[in-house]
Parts: C-alpha cells; structure tokens; sequence
C-alpha cells in the first residue's frame, strides 16, 4: 500500500522531499549540531532514495508523468482540460532518468562530505537549506515538461547556485564571484524569460510537447532559439561564455563546486531539450549539430590551454570543467548533425551521442570527486596554491588514491569511466570527421599532463615543516569521495550495463521527438 | 539621526494598518486582485516605514529577525503541506483537495455561480496564507539586513 503511494507521487516526492528538508532548516539549526546532521544526512538519504526510484520506474516502465494539481495525477489531459496540457506536468523520460540519477548520486555524496567539511563554519543552516534548494532546483529542471516551470527552477538553482558560491565570504572575494555568477544567471534567465513569451505569445502553451506540435519555425521562433540556447550555454559553461565558472568554483565551498557541475549539466539537458525535443526536425540539423560541435571544441581546447598554467588548483579544476563540457558538445553535436541521416546515426550518430550522454554522469562522478579531494586538501592544508603545496601524500594516503582516480578518469585513462565515455566519442567522431577526434584526443593528452603535474605539486616530495599537522580528513569527508570514487571504478570497470541501461534508453528518448510529444498529447 | 516625534508617532499609527491591510490582501488573494506575495510585501512593507521612521536597534526590540526567520520557514511548510495533503486524498500534489469543502470560513460551496460565497477557493487560500507568512518573514528578514548595514556605514 505504502509502496504503491510512493510510487505513484515519486515525480511530486522529487521535489517536495528536499524542499521540505530546506525549510525545515532553520527550525531543526536551532535544536543543536546532532539533530541538524541528522536531518540533513536524511533529507539527502530521503531525497537520493526518491530519484533512484524514479529513474528506476521510468526505465523499467517507460516515461513517467505526473500532473501537478489534478485529481489523477497521471492523466496528461484531464476531462477538464479541454484537451489542452493546462497544468504543470513533468515528464520524466530516460534523458531526464538519467540527470535524475546523476544528481541523486552526486548530491548525496557530496552531502555526507560537507556534514565533516564545513562543520567548523558558521550559519550552517542557511547552507544547508541553500544545498537543498540547489538539488531540488536541478531535479526540477531536469524533469519537468513546461517550459516556464524549467525557468522557475533555473531560477531557483541560480539563486541558491549564487549564495552558496559567495558563502565564504573570504574578504570579498567569494561575494564578488556570487554577485558575478547571479547577475550572469538572472541576464540569461531574464533572456530565457524573454523567449519563452515569444513562444506563449504565438501558441498559447507552455508544455513543451505542445509547444513542439505547434511549432511553425517563424522568424520569432528564431529568435526565441537564439534566446534559449544561448544562455543555457552560458549556464553550462561553454566557451566563449565560460567566464563565470573559474570565478564561481574557485570561491565555491568544495562540496558546493561538486554540485554547481551537476547544475551546468542541468543547463546543458536543457539546452539538448529544446535543440532536439522543442525545435526537433525544423532546424537545419547539420548547422545546429556544428553549432554544439564548434562550442565544444572550442570549450575542449581553450578550457585545457587555459588549466595548464593556473597554480590554484581548484580554478585549474574549473578550467578543466569547461574543457569537458566541450567532450559531451562534440558528442551530442556530431548525433545531432547526422540526426537527418538514418544510415549515419545507426552507424556513428547514436554511438556519439550515447557517448556525450555518458561523459555527462561520468564528468559529474570524476570532476565531483576531484573537487572534493581538492577541498579536502584546502580543509587540513589551509591553501589552494599550487606552488606551497606538496608532499600531502605520506600524511593524506586515502585522499591521494581518491585524486589519483580522478585525474587517471578526467585523462581518460583505463579503466576508469572517462576513458569508457572517451573511446565511445573518439570511435564515433573519427567516423564523422578524422580531424574533430584528433583534437579530442590531444586535448585528453593535454588533460593528463595537467593532472600530473597537480598530483605532482600536491602530493609527491618530501614531508614539509608547514604541514607538519596535516592528517587525513574525518571519516564523513572520505565516505562522501569513497561513493564517488566507487562509481568513477565501477562504471569503468563494467561500463556495458550502464551503457545498456541508462545510457542507451536515455539517447533513444532524446532522438524520440515524436514519442515525447505522444507521451502527453497522445500521438495528436 | 532621529526623525522627529510627529514622524514617529505617524509610522507607530500606521503601521497596524499596514499589517491588517497586508493581511486583508493576502485573505481575499482568491478573489480580489492581489494574493498572498503582494499582502505578505504590503505587511513587510509596515517595518520598513518603522525602520525609516526609529532607530535600528528601537525596531529590532520590536521586531526580532528569529522570530520573522521561523514566519518565512512556517509559511513555506504550510504551503508544502498544504500541496501534500492533495495525495493523502487521492489527488495529485498540490490538487484541490480542500474544493467544495465548508467549515471554519463558511458555508459549503459549490461549483458553478454562486450568491456571493467568500470561500470558494479550497485550497487556494491556503496557499495564499502560507505565501503571505513566508513574504512577511523574508521581505522583512531582508530589510533588517540591508538598514543594518546601513548603520554600519555612518560610524
């Protein structure tokens, strides 16, 4: 009984579990440091419980949607609806699945990591509450099927987005690349809000199924794709507009930083939503499929010439995070240019994009890992700076294995998960154009020597006097980078069954254009 | 700085009307225009003339940030709550499940044109209170925080 109710509002749970656990925050923060940890480390279990179920569901029994305020919440349209999705609905297909389980599995990681890392901070509560916001904010993104309720969200995880970054407020600085990363977000969401009136403007609907049955592709539809897209790859920090990120995830409490990729990953499901799903088969596929391919391999190429001379190593770390970005544009791009083209796709399109979806949950896994780690070496070493750091390896052993799988993963080396998601966009990119998956390649080799030398600086060397005290971080900080690690060893160990299950189903549903608009309209 | 005793005296009047007012907004926010974000900005807005008017510190004895923090996080719980109570009663979350029901505020109403029944929001008004609480609590957290920084700055 009690399964079967759960079952049926997961969609609704997803985001009333960690909004009730934000706003019970500053209640519970008054009743002491154990009863606070307790109700954080439950909402996080609660909230992770509640997404796995739902992307189980939804790939176990096919897209799942729930419409928010109707008597039956499975039914898209409701005998009072005219006929018309006038309700909020979200629909949680396998792409959305697959976002759903990458921050679940991030989220709560990096929430058991913070429980130790920022105990010695004050007005924890606000953080947390803050933390929570931000997860429900990207899970809402991720699964909703209306256009404005995704901007609602956006909204929301830029706001709580923006007051974590500027969290330390760290003389100044750390408000300053808040203030940066809001006024940034608020233009691209005021831009977003702009589009999506063109487009209620001309159809009277905000579903975004409905949208895309009644698109015509007119001159104000143009303009309102430029207005989308734009912005959301701004949001997810792909070159030329990836300014905000080194800023943001420098200042970012480490944990926070973990997040904030998954947060630009939720931008980047958006940007794919309204590419292939909102515009679908009225683009020009092969001009927006090298749109994504130039974005990317611009994000690929100047993110990692760029990480290569930075000292501190959490900007190097974000640096790096646009660079990969750029793998995921150039695997999606190449599908979605080659999406009109049946022979291509089932040849290489597919493969390609099954592999820039991978590297999303990949990237989320090792980058998240790798800023932990750099967090945990700021936590006992007090400083990011490159060139002060060193010989943290004989004091800090578990901490040095976490980095080394990390970097060995963001290299693509085997057998860690990024080189599975690698060879998948090497393979299939080479088929596409030789030169593109050269370039991918060089840019893995570059992302190697980066990562030897930051293991180098950091952990290598003899023990130094400054760091005589440093030891090994509480058991809370490891177990978060352990559940990361994990997953970063298992899915590069054994990547066929995810590929099987979460990746494939997830590239089927963002080709499906016509399945998704029947999931609501009911093949009209 | 100190505004004078006709000030003072003025805001200290006007600032119960403010809130009953900000209240009345957020009561009717089903029928009339308004809801609950607007009558929660029109109570808050009761402080901010008190803040104008007194000292930082006289109105903080007044008004306490804990307490307007507990009203923000009340608010928002009543609000989700109220949302979850729909599948307690077989609806989806946030689904009417308050519609067509009588009780505290009066007569049972039905659907279609009625003679001038005030509750014929169901749940709506619920919502409005649990967003007017919430927009009190915060805008006023907000202004607390901005004038003291205010104060800051002059010494």
């Amino acid at each position: 009984m009690m399964d079967t109710f759960v079952m049926r509002h997961l969609p609704a749970l997803l985001i009333a579990v960690p909004l009730l656990a934000a706003f019970v925050m500053p209640l519970v923060g008054g009743a002491g440091r154990v009863a606070r940890n307790a109700w954080v480390l439950l909402g996080a279990l609660a909230t992770s419980a509640v997404g796995l179920a739902l992307a189980w569901k939804v790939l176990a029994t096919g897209t799942v949607l729930y419409v928010f305020g109707a008597a039956a919440p499975h039914v898209a349209l409701p005998m009072d609806s005219g006929g018309i999705p006038i309700r909020i609905i979200f629909q949680v297909d396998a792409l959305s699945a697959l976002m759903v389980v990458i921050a679940s599995l991030s989220s709560l990681g990096i929430t058991i990591y913070s429980l130790a890392a920022e105990s010695k901070q004050s007005g924890l509560e606000t953080f947390y509450a803050m933390l929570f916001l931000l997860v429900a904010g990207v899970l809402g993104m991720v699964s909703t099927g209306d256009l404005f309720n995704f901007f609602v969200f956006l909204e929301i995880s830029s706001l709580a987005g923006a007051a974590l970054v500027a969290y330390r407020v760290d003389k100044g600085v750390a408000v300053e690349a808040g203030l940066k990363y809001a006024l940034l977000s608020t233009l691209g969401a005021l831009a977003v809000l702009t589009a999506i009136g063109i487009l209620i403007g001309q159809y009277n609907a905000l579903n975004l199924a409905t949208l895309a049955s009644r698109m015509q592709f007119t001159t104000l539809d143009k303009l309102a794709l430029v207005l989308l897209a734009v912005p959301l790859a701004m949001k997810c920090g792909a070159v030329p507009m990836h300014f905000w990120t080194p800023d943001a995830y420098t200042t970012a409490p480490s944990s926070v930083t973990a997040f904030l990729v998954v947060s630009s990953q939720a931008s980047l499901y958006g940007l794919f939503r309204i590419l292939f799903t909102l515009y679908g088969p009225l683009l020009s596929w092969a001009t927006f499929g090298w749109f994504l391919i130039v974005l990317g391999v611009l994000s690929m190429f100047v993110g990692v010439t760029m990480a290569i001379p930075q000292k501190d190593v959490k900007r190097l770390m974000a640096y790096h995070a646009v660079s990969q970005t750029g793998y995921m544009l150039l695997g999606v791009g190449v599908g979605l240019a080659v999406l009109g083209n049946a022979d291509a796709l089932a040849k290489y399109g597919k493969t390609a994009m099954a592999g820039g979806l991978f590297h999303i949950i990949n990237h989320a896994m090792y980058k998240g890992l790798l800023f932990l780690t750099a967090g945990a070496v700021f936590y006992r070493a007090g400083t990011r700076n490159l060139n002060k750091l060193g010989g943290l390896g004989h004091d800090m052993p578990w901490t040095m294995v976490c980095f080394m799988i990390g970097a060995l993963a963001i290299a693509g080396v085997p057998p860690f998960n990024g080189f599975a998601s690698k060879l998948l966009i090497y393979e299939s990119v080479f088929r596409f154009s030789p030169f593109l998956s050269i370039i991918a390649m060089i840019v893995s080799i570059l992302t190697l020597a980066s990562f030897v030398k930051v293991f180098h600086s950091m952990f290598l060397g003899p023990r130094r006097a400054e760091f005589a005290a440093v030891r090994e971080v509480p058991a809370p900080m490891l177990a978060g980078m352990a559940l990361l690690a994990v997953f970063v060893v298992a899915a590069g160990l054994a990547p066929q069954p995810f590929i099987d299950r979460l990746i494939q189903p997830a590239v089927e549903a963002l080709v499906d254009r016509a399945g998704y608009v029947a999931a609501i309209l009911g093949g009209i | 700085m100190k505004m004078t005793k006709i000030v003072r005296t003025t805001a200290d009047l006007f600032f119960p009307f403010c809130l009953v007012f900000g209240l009345y907004v957020v009561v009717h926010g089903h029928l009339t225009p308004g809801g609950g974000f607007q009558g929660g900005a029109v109570m808050a807005t009761g402080t901010a003339l008190l803040l104008v008017a007194r000292a930082y510190d006289d109105v903080t004895g007044r008004i306490r940030k804990g307490a307007m923090k507990a009203c923000e996080a009340t608010g928002l719980m009543l609000f989700l709550l109220a949302g979850l109570g729909g599948l307690f009663h077989g609806r989806a979350f946030l689904g009417n499940w308050l519609a067509q029901a009588g009780g505290l505020f009066g007569n049972r109403v039905e659907l279609g044109a009625n003679a001038g029944d005030l509750y014929t929001g169901g749940l709506i008004p619920l919502l409005n209170f649990g967003v007017g609480i919430e927009v009190l609590g915060g805008l006023t957290v907000i202004l607390l925080y901005m004038l003291s920084g205010i104060k800051e700055e002059k010494k």
